[in-house]
């Protein structure tokens, strides 16, 4: 069965489809966008397990020529890095779905874009993402990572914040500009090939090509910037915040969770493979970037005000992490990469939504609007704060998994690099849980007063017609962060829709982030299932290489 | 090191002992249905964690009897549950081990939580956060006999750090007060700190030994492992320790923690979690037996913090903090004790036990007291409490004796020890660890004696409409088991030396044998008159004269020194919290105009960004055609160039 093939051509359908529905029936084009990817999720999980860990090499295999003339070929195929992240995808696009069921329909009704082409979008970023994950045509891959940007820049620039075009217009300009430099590299490769007398874009034909020196430097920076900016890396970060921020909450969620790994994807699958003597020899620039990272990351995340930037920054951290992982090239570390990509999408994803949950029901990105959340919404409140505890990488939760792994593994060749990095988990610490302190702790706040709140109901769902006018605010993504928004008062920006008083956590929200934490706690407990998927996929691309790992150093040679 | 064979080979688990997991999943059923099962569980929430809490004891006891019915040599029981991250060379188990020292610990755990489960459902009765209250306390269990059971380091780091989440959630259980958020955020912070430490402890174990286990690590520890990794592995450690049991440098949260209810005090910042650091160093004992320099290092700690934590209990009259601060001198003893080495562990995992009964009595009775007196913990407040709570007074009386170390009482028997061992190191750093130990037990009985006399005795100075009485059966029941504890339990143990037998296999061979630097009759006799100096002083000082309702402000600089926690908490500040502060402000201006700036700027000099910001929306969508288009053109241009050169 050719199960990447589908899982392309369903969300690629279902997008036009999506689009196609009319403006008149936007509840019509939800469900339809709903149900394709839950489709989508469904097949993922049946390829699952159908997947073979104990094979090495690329399963699911796919090869058909598309332009003879240049040797580009339709080629995929997936081992256990790229599928686990085809899963990551499959499941963040409908809880993200879920997640954004009404977040456009104040931006709809005024006429100017429509909910069905929000949800087309998010289909047709499904389809690149996939595209991304398992091209194993270098060619096609460069086409994917260069066409998922056309979704995301109008995911961005037509339902974000109030500063959404200038963020989408940087997050494009950054993009292209990386995506130049990889496409001169891929150019490149494709040269070097020639001169074997092949020219292909075959990447299991690139792979143990000879290269010269100085050449495969070069090719490899051009591959590496690219992956830096789309991570990104310090400092190739600029775009992230802003995008971030301006982004609607589902858009970022699927930006910082799915398509920033595709520049971590990519320094494994092709930096590594592609150029390992350039990647020894540039490991040490990586290393260093990344170390910096996860403290130029934390500690800006520990100094904005706008959630949605600090969840952003965070975001910086971890990359940190990955990178550091990915390059300490050692099984361990890069294993502990692998599945914190996993982690990460589901670990930020959910404290994405739950940040837009908290922003939604107060009308503003700005911390300082929030206090005492705890007893406003107690749920909420609660899933917050686990979302917040993954992403200091808690252990039982599966973040603390990757996050060892990555540093264990670092210690064994760098310890230096990997002791100061450890330093880093007290300011993930620190960046969390004063968020938590300036959102859900303290005094109940005067804009939560009346009536609602945790003791008021149990069923959630009710509206409160008694409400105060003030009280019921719409959608608050677009509220401006206003600092000096005092207590009570609240930006309608459209004033379209309107709220009953403060809700907890509802059925559907609740539907969305149930299985990121809960994946989140379940890998945490019992890791071995997806640690067998990704291990012999990056033990193999390591020994490719030629790279193994130390071993332990103290032992007496004839012991038991 | 003929001692560490014991601890080498651990037997696999058959029969009963083969369900040791039952004992913090039991707990953790508990949590989980409390936090997860919302307002449904509201009405017997707290009941179900508790019976939950008592199951696990009741098992607790069970399996300690069936260890103890073993032969000495087959008291150490492991068992793998699954492999949990399994990555080629990093190979790591879910696996518990239950053997002397755990076993002892399972039983304080089990014992200490389930008497502070009952005493909350008469403390929390009227709290309407109490279901998520048990939950949390059903948590900490489960996270705390983790921590004691896991048979790696990396089990052990698990539990080590999700006690801390549960003492964070706990510390901050009144959400609504912005102190709470506050020392729970540094509580957590703190921790952190010694966090990091024991993790690098643990990959530096993975480089060198190829694994995390007990089995492994320890088995290296006696044979290949260098001098230097072993210090460096056992200062690592007691990093870690320091943070979890507040000892200098990373003492200044467990004060600020009291800001939880005060059960929580009582079992997670007194009995159980704070004393896992010497826990840790028990356990690792093969790694500090191999090292001098890193037992050196342990006492240091240990004497510095027993003093620092007594000058300051002096200067207090918020009856938690003076707790708090007896509490960080008290486990500061205990460092003492097994910065000794092999003369001490026992003795401190002693001290440790009955610590554990009349620290946990002690704070109950000061929560016995705040819930008479609305809450109110400033002990100038109090006065002559003694006749209308009598039974607390009682109670709170013979854990008073007993931390003081009065004749016959637990805290006679362990703390003596301590001072005696101290002195037996023998040499000038004998006698200065002999005289600071003497000299903190006189410390000891003047504050405790001050506390206590301000509390219960003298005059009453409270306000008129506060109307105090005895607390209700479900909290005095267990302040009267504890007291019982805090009463017989030191004799117990040292009865025939039975705990130190006991964890002998566990903990090798004591070597504290014949040599005593000065006989340990004169020595108590020394220490006992030390102590009357102490509790005389106290009484005297606060019994005979008035207390004042309000602190005097005209006092020495030693005095105001000791109130501002010998400014620790200022040079926190200065050297951490405001350069941090400083340099997080800088970055995000650096940044935005910097880094940000430079990129903004170049876009600007190319003529991009700038121009592009002021377009309309189709103005975008056709530049962003036309980029396309021009990238389109350029790929084709250049393969065909590739193609044709």
């Amino acid at each position: 069965m050719p199960w990447l093939t589908i899982l392309l051509i369903i969300p690629a359908v279902g997008a036009l489809l999506v689009a196609l529905i009319p403006k008149s029936q936007p509840l019509l084009a939800k469900q339809a966008a709903l149900g394709i990817s839950l489709v989508e999720l469904v097949l993922t999980i049946v390829m699952i397990t159908q997947f073979d860990h104990n094979k090495t090499g690329y399963q699911f295999f796919q090869r058909y020529d598309w332009i003879k003339a240049f040797g580009v070929h339709y080629e995929v195929g997936v081992d256990g890095i790229a599928l686990v992240l085809v899963g990551l995808a499959a499941l963040l696009v409908p809880v993200v779905l879920i997640a954004s069921w009404d977040e456009v329909d104040d931006v709809a009704a005024t006429g100017k874009r429509s909910v069905g082409g929000y949800f087309a979008l998010i289909l047709a970023l499904q389809c690149g993402m996939v595209g991304v994950f398992v091209s194993l045509d270098v060619f096609l891959f460069y086409v994917f990572f260069e066409a998922i940007l056309i979704p995301m820049y109008f995911i961005i620039g037509a339902y974000g914040g109030p500063q959404r075009q200038y963020a989408a217009v940087k997050f494009l300009l950054y993009s292209l500009f990386g995506g130049l430099l990889m496409l001169a590299a891929v150019i490149g490769l494709y040269v070097v090939s020639t001169k074997h007398g092949v020219g292909t874009f075959d990447f299991t034909t690139l792979q143990g090509m000879p290269i010269s020196d100085g050449v495969e430097k070069l090719l490899f920076l051009g591959f590496f910037l690219a992956f830096a900016i789309k991570a990104p890396l310090f400092p190739f970060h600029t775009w992230l915040p802003d995008a971030g921020a301006e982004a609607p909450i589902g858009g970022a969620v699927l930006l910082v969770g799915v398509l920033d790994k595709i520049g971590t994807f990519g320094l494994i699958r092709y930096c590594i493979p592609l150029f390992p003597n350039a990647s020894r020899y540039f490991a040490p620039l990586v290393l260093a970037l990344a170390v910096v990272g996860i403290f130029y990351g934390a500690l800006l995340a520990i100094g904005q005000r706008d959630m949605k930037r600090l969840v952003s920054y965070t975001s910086l951290a971890h990359f940190g992490f990955i990178a550091l992982g990915t390059y300490a090239l050692t099984t361990q570390a890069g294993t502990g990469a692998v599945l914190y990509m996993v982690n990460h999408g589901l670990s930020t994803g959910a404290l994405f939504l739950c940040v837009g949950f908290l922003i939604a029901r107060r009308g503003t990105r700005d911390v300082d609007g929030f206090r005492g959340m705890f007893q406003v919404t107690p749920k909420l409140a609660g899933v917050t704060l686990l979302a917040g505890l993954s992403a200091l990488s808690l252990p039982g939760l599966s973040t603390f998994v990757s996050e060892f792994l990555v540093l264990v593994g670092t210690f064994t060749r760098y310890k230096a690099l990997a002791i100061v990095a450890t330093v880093g988990i007290v300011f993930a610490a620190v960046y969390v849980l004063y968020l938590i302190q300036r959102t859900l702790t303290g005094p109940r706040p005067a804009w939560a007063t009346a009536g609602a709140g945790p003791d008021a109901d149990e069923g959630m769902v009710t509206e409160y017609a008694a409400a105060p006018a003030e009280m019921a605010t719409g959608s608050g993504v677009h509220g401006p962060a206003d600092p000096d928004l005092s207590d009570g008062e609240q930006v309608t920006p459209g004033g379209v829709r309107r709220r009953g008083p403060v809700k907890d956590l509802t059925w559907r929200e609740t539907c969305a982030i149930a299985p990121l934490l809960g994946l989140i706690v379940v890998f945490g407990v019992y890791p071995k299932p997806i640690l067998d998927i990704i291990r012999p996929a990056v033990t193999a691309t390591l020994q490719n290489v030629n790279q193994h790992d130390p071993g332990p150093t103290q032992v007496s040679s004839g012991a038991h | 090191m003929t001692h560490l064979l014991a601890t080498e080979h651990y037997l696999q688990a058959t029969g009963v002992f083969k369900l040791t997991w039952l004992l913090l999943v039991l707990p953790l059923i508990g949590a989980a249905v409390l936090l997860l099962g919302g307002k449904r569980t509201d009405k017997w929430g707290h009941i179900f964690a508790t019976a939950m809490a008592g199951a696990s004891f009741v098992f607790g006891v069970i399996l300690f009897f069936a260890l103890k019915g073993r032969a000495g040599n087959s008291r150490a029981i492991t068992e793998t549950l699954y492999h949990w991250i399994p990555v080629n060379g990093f190979s790591v188990d879910a696996g518990l081990l239950l053997d002397q020292l755990s076993g002892v610990f399972v039983l304080l755990i089990t014992g200490v939580g389930t008497l502070i489960h009952i005493y909350s459902m008469g403390y929390m009765s009227h709290d309407p956060g109490r279901r998520r209250f048990f939950g949390y306390l059903n948590l900490f269990l489960a996270s705390m006999l983790l921590l004691v059971l896991g048979n790696s380091f990396l089990g052990l780091y698990v539990g080590w750090e999700m006690v801390g989440l549960s003492s964070y959630l706990l510390i901050q259980f009144w959400v609504a007060k912005p102190s709470a958020a506050t020392a729970a955020n540094k509580a957590f912070y703190f921790n952190r700190v010694g966090d990091v430490g024991l993790a690098i402890a643990i990959m530096l174990m993975f480089s060198t030994v190829g694994s995390t286990s007990y089995e492994k690590v320890f088995g290296a520890a006696g044979t290949t492992l260098t001098k230097g990794t072993l210090t460096a592995l056992g200062l690592l450690l007691l990093l870690g320790a320091c943070g979890k049991s507040g000892q200098f440098p990373l003492q200044g949260w467990l004060p600020d923690a009291m800001e939880g209810p005060t059960p929580v005090s009582a079992l997670i910042h007194a009995a159980t979690m704070v004393t896992a650091g010497v826990y840790l160093i028990c356990r690792a004992h093969p790694i500090f037996d191999g090292s001098q320099t890193a037992r050196t290092v342990v006492l240091i700690v240990g004497v510095i913090t027993l003093l620092y934590g007594c000058v300051i209990g002096c200067a207090y009259d918020d009856i938690k903090k003076v707790f708090a601060y007896s509490t960080v001198s008290q486990i500061g003893y205990m460092f003492v004790a097994v910065g000794l080495g092999p003369a001490g562990y026992a003795i401190g995992i002693m001290h440790l036990l009955a610590h554990g009964f009349f620290k946990a009595g002690l704070f109950l009775g000061a929560g016995s007291v705040m819930h008479a007196m609305n809450d109110t913990v400033d002990a100038r407040r109090f006065g002559g409490l003694w006749k209308v709570m009598p039974i607390t007074w009682v109670t709170t009386g013979l854990g008073y004796l007993a931390i003081i170390g009065f004749p016959g009482l637990s805290g006679f028997f362990t703390k003596d020890k301590i001072i005696e061992a101290a002195f037996d190191k023998g040499g000038t750093s004998g006698a200065l660890l002999g005289t600071a130990t003497l000299l903190g037990a006189g410390l000891t009985a003047f504050y405790m004696t001050r506390i206590f006399v301000m509390t219960f005795h003298g005059k009453r100075r409270w306000l008129k409409e506060f109307h105090p009485h005895e607390s209700p059966k479900a909290m005095t029941i267990p302040m009267i088991i504890l007291s019982i504890g805090s009463v017989f339990a030191g004799g117990l143990f040292v009865y025939g030396g039975s705990v130190q037998h006991w964890l002998e296999p566990a903990l090798g061979k004591s070597a504290e044998v014949g040599a005593h630097t000065i006989s340990p009759v004169i020595l108590t006799i020394l220490t006992l008159v030390v102590v009357l100096g102490g509790v005389s002083g106290g009484f005297f000082l606060y019994e005979r004269r008035a207390v004042p309702v309000f602190q005097p402000s005209q006092v020495t600089a030693f005095t105001r020194a000791a109130r501002s926690n010998l400014y620790t908490d200022r040079a926190n500040e200065t050297l951490f919290m405001r350069p941090g502060q400083w340099l997080t402000r800088m970055l995000v201006f650096v940044d935005n105009s910097v880094i940000d700036g430079g990129v903004r700027g170049l876009a600007a000099g190319i003529g991009g960004l700038s121009g592009r910001m002021r377009r309309t929306q189709t103005g975008y969508v056709r530049s962003y055609a036309l980029s396309m288009l021009g990238g389109a053109v350029l790929i084709a241009g250049a393969l065909l160039l590739v193609r044709i050169g």
